[in-house]
């Protein structure tokens, strides 16, 4: 078994996978600062965002150690992070 | 990091002491009005390449500037021997202006137009009688040895995925930092993908002057996007960004700017600004997110070779200039396998380091620069397109 999730930043609160994962399957990170395996509880694309712990809803989301967003609802450890559950804070016309 | 001691590359040296990668008779139009006439032109002469684009009449102001200046840069560029400036007559922008701007660098430099020849089969036929005896004169030219510290490189992506932040963007970064170590120089564009990761760049300009200049760029760029009054995410990152997994602008930001590898940020272009020869280095240019009228940008601005990473793949190649393309994702890199020069892909794989491809990347421009076609250029694409700030009146 090999390393499926990659790390940016010892800051990051998700991971990139590097493999397509299925409900329940194993994520398995291993780098210099840390080493944990845990079960994605959602099926994942490849090198899509699994979260490393729970981040609350309005909570930043940390990538490459800087922040790619916020949590729009609250997300587990494990689940899928993308644009159902992440907002960007950027070019937000919208919010005017 | 190595710093090469001798790298030469061999290629046509210009009048005014640029080299040139390739030796292409350009066929520019001064508006829309003329590109079908320019681009028929071109069909009969091997050795030229029209740029036919939609703009140049009914412009105005900084929007009709940009079109003037975009044009002249790339009649400019050292890639092109000899340029044919095709006007209607009546446009916007004057053909006498281009053939001047462009003159300036000591290359040949003639203009038809068209209302003045009696109309399409008059100009094709003088415009044609020009542009064979350009190429004729220009096939002669020797490739003379040059050294790699006079490339400039223009730094493109498109079609981005998480691959390209993790492998393909930070390879780039290592070949952009060796050729700027010998002297080159780089550009870093697309402004609309610097947004939330522009205070780790301004860090690395040389000056407080330069870093406000880049802050201002984006600034100015996310107030337009704010302007639209709808979340930029509807349109940046791209459907394509986000199915292969980037959640937001920032996000995707972050990936890009490691195409820029670890060298400060010497300068902040305008769009089609020329780079200044006099002082080699990283340069960030501001272009938008869109991959064909960012490269113009670059290329107008100088640069002879384009290095274009992607993770989901693209065909795109350019009129004038080289395209090397890089991916991040093996599978992209089997299933693009027609346009993909370079599988970084093998990052993510375990079988080869950032630094490894990296170099794999330059010894690619070196050989490119030096004849070998990129896959872009064999499969004869020309994608093109030029920025506007305004619109059509």
């Amino acid at each position: 078994m090999h390393n499926n999730g990659i790390i940016a930043h010892s800051k990051d609160n998700v991971c990139t996978i590097v493999q397509e994962l299925k409900a329940k399957d194993t994520i398995m990170i291993k780098d210099a600062n840390r080493e944990e395996n845990f079960h994605v509880i959602q099926d994942i694309p490849c090198f899509h965002k699994v979260a490393l712990v729970d981040i609350a809803k309005g909570k930043e989301v940390f990538k490459y150690g800087e922040v790619i967003g916020v949590a729009s609802g609250d997300i587990k450890k494990g689940e899928h992070v993308h644009v159902h559950n992440v907002e960007s804070t950027r070019g937000r016309g919208d919010r005017k | 990091m190595e710093v090469f001691k001798v790298m030469v590359l061999k290629g046509y040296k210009r009048e005014n002491g640029t080299y040139g990668i390739r030796n292409h008779v350009a066929i520019i139009p001064a508006s829309v009005c003329a590109s079908e006439t320019a681009v028929r032109i071109s069909n009969l002469v091997p050795g030229s390449v029209a740029l036919p684009h939609q703009h140049g009449c009914c412009q105005i102001g900084d929007d009709l500037k940009l079109t003037i200046d975009t044009l002249i840069g790339l009649g400019k560029n050292p890639n092109v021997g000899a340029v044919l400036v095709v006007g209607l007559g009546c446009e916007g922008v004057p053909p006498k202006e281009l053939v001047e701007g462009i003159s300036e660098t000591g290359k040949r430099v003639e203009k038809i137009i068209i209302q003045d020849l009696g109309g399409t089969l008059g100009a094709i036929r003088e415009g044609g009688r020009i542009a064979s005896e350009m190429a004729r004169e220009l096939s002669q030219q020797e490739r003379v040895e040059f050294d790699i510290g006079e490339l400039t490189l223009a730094i493109e992506c498109g079609g981005s995925d998480p691959t390209s932040g993790i492998a393909s963007n930070p390879a780039v970064g290592y070949a952009s930092d060796l050729l700027i170590k010998n002297g080159g120089s780089s550009i870093l564009s697309e402004t609309t993908e610097l947004i939330g990761a522009e205070h780790i760049l301004a860090q690395r300009c040389i000056n407080e002057e330069v870093a406000q200049k880049l802050f201002k760029i984006v600034q100015d760029t996310e107030d337009r996007a704010i302007a639209m009054g709808t979340d930029l995410r509807s349109g940046q990152p791209t459907p394509g960004n986000k199915e292969g997994g980037l959640t937001t602008i920032e996000e995707k930001s972050l990936g890009c700017i490691y195409k820029a590898g670890l060298s400060p940020v010497i300068g902040v272009l305008g769009y089609a600004e020329q780079v200044n020869e006099g002082n080699k280095g990283l340069y960030v240019m501001d272009t938008p997110g869109q991959d064909i009228d960012s490269i113009t940008g670059m290329l107008a601005g100088g640069a002879q070779i384009v290095v274009f990473t992607t993770g989901r793949g693209t065909p795109t190649g350019s009129p004038i200039a080289p395209v090397i393309k890089v991916t991040g994702n093996s599978s992209t890199f089997h299933k693009m396998q027609d346009n993909i020069d370079i599988n970084a892909g093998r990052i993510i794989d375990g079988e080869a380091s950032i630094q490894e491809v990296g170099q794999e990347i330059l010894n690619e421009m070196i050989k490119v620069s030096n004849g070998k076609y990129t896959k872009a250029e064999s499969l004869g694409h020309k994608e093109f397109g030029i920025y506007r700030i305004g619109t059509t009146f």
